[in-house]
């Protein structure tokens, strides 16, 4: 066995704040979508909304580095491999037959990866963010007699944040189940959290071919 | 060191979105302290009245204290005579109705109905003397009752049916020698007792507020800043602000809190936001009869029962009526949580010879307001009702005598006739009466807005958000976080959670099989 360095120091620490953060804003959402009491409904506003912020503020560092970086080609989606991968999942998985893409530090995701992550940053974070912050602010136009931007009521922003949370659980379970099907069931988790991923010597020869190390910003694409 | 760097600066932000988050901006409220301050100063009258001359004499009539009160307050008797103190009633627009003269004078109510015939015990509370019937004479200076609102002896009381004059106890000159401005005993003298008793009405105005604790009115307590009813209901040349939709129709000459205390008074801004649409009363007033029961239903068709010939009162285990052979069965409710509906300040009333629809409760006056209607509010009243009496061949109202001076005079209250109460009631108001009568629930919505609660006991969160029938259950218009959710999201959001977590289980279970199975294999 090797280690492969896959995970940058910056974006273990963006996706374990980002998995807190998520987390918490479930427990707190649900529970002033009235799914639940734990935390109270005061307190649960309350926390929804720091966490709300520090999600942004977060949102805000990620994307600046994705794009410094040049880590958002990571997502684009392809249709190359995706069948081979989709197939590993429903058959090979089972068979113990390789994963048909290989994970390094230039290519971290499989294309079925890159296309639910895609929606993820593009669609259902960005709803979120957007229904969220109008959610919080909804009543300055009318307070401030700024009328042509009022908004009547919170009922399309407060369904569409909710579906959005539908689909963000969804994902959290659909997650956690795929991080245990890595080269080992942990080996997944051990890179997230060391930024080395264990793979076998066998793949050696391949991945020297590419030079390890941190891309410069472009070098990604090449 | 770059590294290092950097995570401190995120953790910086990161504290300093929490602090921010956690310190909301500022309202623009006067502080409580100051207000506090401003209104426990106490009132140093600026004349002695007992050493003025003129009040040093034997009044024997009232008219002759208000004679020596306008020798020197000159032009103030004209002021009270345009008030709706005096007149009883206003011009006032109503919606789909036009302009007309409304109040006490010829509107009814869910209670004793109302005036007309009954003047002479109704008008105990009127702010003059001598208002005994509908041709009472409204215009001698002389006849206003200065003594009712500025006394402040303790001492003046008025007489029980005996249109407005003073009882026979009162002494006049000490009372004239000892007169200031109104205090909360003037103001409660009627309007606690309105209806026929402590409470009847309203539900927060009540004998309870003479000598209240901050937890039964934050404003009123003696053991806090021990505020006056005029401190609120400011008065310019005698025109009272404030007034009850019982008896009037627009959104003007309002009391309202934000007066002292600004629209956005919160330190949190979800609160402020929160003011758009819910008054103050909402959160504020947790709960009213706080002290003493109110009246919350009033059955007229059960009265006239006769016990050996003879009239009778039945009354609860807590020594409330709940029998009365003149007035009927009463239901009575203590420590009562509001209902709320959309207010937008403007009510519309049934009046005299409106025809109504007798399968269906009549709404003696309702409270217009709706989640769209940008001066609408969220407010919290007590909603009466009533089974009272109407012309079952005309489907109106009927106004009946109740009020009787001597038996045969045709009063409920002495003849125990209705048909006889009809006839004579209907007569005083020229509308005719088809000889049929019977009784029709109405309703009656009385706003409230006394009887503020301190802040740690106002109305949390999470009596509102919530799905299990919350204070708002019955509110509707609009979306509420919490209460409200869109059924097929709900449905198709959890059935994709379960479906999920359902492959997530039988796809990790077809892992476990096979590599269990290789393992054996090996």
């Amino acid at each position: 066995m090797k280690k492969e360095y896959i995970y940058h120091r910056f974006e273990r620490f963006w996706h374990w704040m980002q998995a807190l953060l998520i987390i918490f804003l479930g427990v707190t959402g649900f529970e002033i979508h009235g799914a639940f009491t734990f935390f109270g409904y005061e307190n649960a506003v309350q926390y929804h909304e720091i966490a709300a912020w520090s999600f942004i503020i977060l949102i805000a560092f990620a994307i600046f580095w994705h794009f410094t970086k040049g880590e958002w080609r990571q997502y684009l989606p392809t249709w190359k491999n995706m069948r081979s991968q989709a197939d590993y999942y429903i058959f090979g998985i089972f068979r113990n037959a390789p994963h048909p893409t290989k994970k390094t530090v230039l290519s971290k995701l499989n294309p079925l990866q890159k296309l639910v992550y895609a929606g993820l940053k593009a669609l259902i974070i960005p709803t979120m963010v957007v229904t969220g912050l109008i959610y919080m602010f909804y009543r300055y136009p009318q307070r401030n007699e700024v009328l042509g931007l009022n908004i009547s009521g919170l009922q399309n922003v407060a369904v569409l944040h909710t579906i959005g949370a539908f689909l963000l659980v969804t994902f959290f379970i659909a997650h956690l189940y795929l991080i245990t099907t890595g080269q080992t069931v942990t080996s997944n988790l051990k890179a997230m959290i060391t930024g080395y991923e264990e793979v076998p010597e066998k793949d050696e020869k391949e991945i020297q071919k590419v030079e390890v190390g941190t891309p410069q910003i472009g070098e990604v694409a090449k | 060191m770059k590294r290092i760097f950097l995570t401190l600066f995120i953790l910086g932000v990161f504290a300093g979105m929490v602090f921010t988050a956690l310190h909301k901006n500022s309202s623009d409220t006067p502080s409580l302290t100051k207000l506090k301050e401003e209104y426990s100063a106490k009132r140093q009258p600026s004349v002695d009245h007992s050493l003025f001359p003129e009040l040093k004499k034997k009044f024997k009539r009232p008219q002759d204290v208000t004679a020596a009160c306008i020798s020197c307050h000159n032009g103030r008797a004209a002021e009270v005579m345009h008030s709706n103190h005096w007149q009883f009633e206003r011009t006032e627009y109503i919606v789909g109705k036009g302009i007309r003269a409304i109040g006490k004078r010829n509107i009814l109510n869910n209670f004793c109905i109302g005036i007309t015939t009954n003047e002479q015990s109704c008008t105990r509370c009127h702010a003059g003397y001598g208002y005994a019937d509908t041709k009472a004479y409204f215009s001698d200076s002389l006849d206003v009752d200065c003594l009712a609102c500025h006394d402040n002896s303790g001492t003046y009381a008025k007489m029980n049916e005996g249109a407005g004059m003073p009882d026979t106890s009162v002494n006049l000159t000490y009372v004239a020698q000892h007169v200031g401005k109104p205090t909360r005993s003037d103001c409660g003298a009627c309007h606690f007792f309105g209806g026929g008793g402590n409470n009847v009405k309203h539900g927060d105005l009540e004998e309870a507020l003479f000598d209240p604790t901050r937890e039964v009115d934050v404003h009123m307590a003696d053991d806090g800043v021990n505020m006056q009813c005029v401190d609120c209901h400011t008065a310019q040349k005698h025109q009272m602000l404030g007034k009850m939709y019982s008896v009037s129709s627009m959104n003007r000459n309002r009391v309202q809190c934000e007066t002292c205390h600004g629209s956005l008074p919160h330190k949190d801004n979800v609160l402020n936001d929160h003011t758009l649409k819910v008054a103050c009363q909402t959160c504020h007033i947790p709960e009213y009869a706080k002290v003493n029961p109110t009246k919350m239903f009033w059955d007229w068709s059960k009265a006239g029962k006769l016990k050996d010939g003879k009239p009778f009162e039945l009354k609860d285990s807590n020594g409330t009526d709940i029998y009365m052979s003149i007035k009927g069965a009463f239901k009575w409710e203590k420590d009562v949580k509001p209902s709320y509906v959309w207010f937008n300040g403007t009510a519309t009333h049934y009046l005299l010879g409106d025809r109504f629809d007798p399968s269906k409760p009549l709404d003696m006056n309702h409270l217009m307001g709706s989640y769209n209607d940008p001066d609408s509010k969220i407010y919290p009243v007590k909603i009466h009702i009533a089974k009272q009496i109407y012309d079952t061949q005309n489907d109106y109202l009927i106004q009946p005598k109740l009020y009787s001076a001597k038996k045969g005079d045709g009063g409920f209250w002495g003849d125990f006739n209705w048909e006889r109460a009809a006839e004579v009631g209907m007569k005083a108001v020229n509308l005719p009466y088809s000889g049929h009568y019977g009784f029709t629930e109405t309703r009656m919505y009385w706003p409230i807005n006394h009887m503020v609660s301190p802040k740690e006991e106002a109305v949390q969160c999470g009596e509102c958000h919530t799905r299990n029938d919350g204070r708002l259950a019955d509110v509707g218009g609009f979306y509420m976080p919490g209460r409200d959710y869109n059924p097929w999201v709900e449905r198709i959001g959890v059935g994709l959670m379960a479906i999920t977590l359902g492959g997530v289980f039988m796809h990790g279970g077809a892992r476990l099989v096979v590599s269990r199975k290789r393992k054996r294999n090996v």
